[in-house]
């Protein structure tokens, strides 16, 4: 059952990809990229990565494709929509370089006998915190217990780095005034 | 579940070669912003499979830390990209050429 779900959500998140690159208008591309966060948020769900899948939800298909909606129809650049198929160019050497990534992609996956295929690992309901490695659990515990034990140094490096690109949004959207 | 590590590897591979498909095609700034943010997209998701396929936490905190800088990121970049439309009154890459004069 989950692997069906696999397949669905896989090909919905590609197709809202490829929709999101190539549609005209900027906007059905921000609304194609929000059902591929989405997608990829299930993908999580079914990697019982839980937490990160609500996180996937708020942080980049709200907050974050909120702006982009918000910067794009404030700027309201969808006059020109014709920049897709003017330029042979760049769209003959976009489409070669696609194919080429794709094929190197693919040829590592073509045979299958040279990648090892490991089996799920069974997850620890409720972990002690005991031991070298932090196992993979299932439970946001983990996340904290992590964050203030292992990872205490990059979280205050990214507490820092939030404040800032605050302060550093701020400074670049100021207008100036002309004596400065 | 009976899907393997590999297939999540080559949709995560795909959806990085589909973002920067995006990055060479697209001509508007926001646009090419937005392929970038599908390329970390898929980079998270293959530090999620490794995760859970691995056993061990890492990768998912790993994905947290992403998650935070990109949204700081965003928030930045689309400061300078609206900085560079009040300048210009364009945010088309072809039309911003004026360091090549």
């Amino acid at each position: 059952m989950t692997d069906i779900l696999f397949y669905i959500f896989a090909a919905i998140t590609l197709i809202s990809a490829l929709l999101m690159v190539v549609s005209p208008n900027a906007v059905n591309g921000a609304i194609c990229m929000i059902i591929c966060f989405v997608t990829t948020a299930a993908l999580f769900v079914l990697l019982e990565a839980y937490f990160l899948a609500v996180i996937q939800v708020l942080v980049y298909a709200g907050a974050v494709m909120v702006l982009f909606l918000f910067i794009i129809m404030l700027l309201d650049v969808n006059k020109d929509t014709s920049d897709l198929l003017k330029d042979k160019m760049t769209l003959g050497a976009s489409i070669t370089g696609f194919t080429l990534l794709v094929i190197l992609i693919g040829s590592v996956f073509a045979g299958g006998q040279h990648l090892p295929e490991t089996a799920l690992l069974p997850v620890i309901e409720n972990p002690t915190g005991e031991g070298a490695g932090i196992p993979f659990t299932t439970s946001a515990k983990s996340f904290g217990y992590s964050l203030f034990t292992k990872y205490m140094l990059p979280f205050q490096v990214t507490g820092f780095l939030l404040l800032a690109a605050m302060i550093g949004v701020i400074v670049v959207s100021k207008k100036h005034s002309e004596n400065s | 579940m009976t899907v393997g590590l590999n297939a999540f590897i080559l949709l995560a591979g795909l959806l990085f070669a589909i973002g920067m498909f995006g990055v060479i095609l697209r001509k508007n700034t926001l646009v090419i912003y937005m392929s970038l943010e599908l390329m970390l997209n898929g980079v998270i998701l293959a530090l999620v499979a490794f995760s859970r396929y691995n056993g061990t936490m890492d990768g998912n905190l790993f994905v947290f830390f992403i998650i935070t800088v990109a949204a700081a990121e965003v928030a930045l970049g689309l400061a300078i990209i609206v900085a560079l439309f009040r300048l210009r009154q364009s945010v088309m890459v072809d039309q911003l050429t004026s360091l090549s004069r």
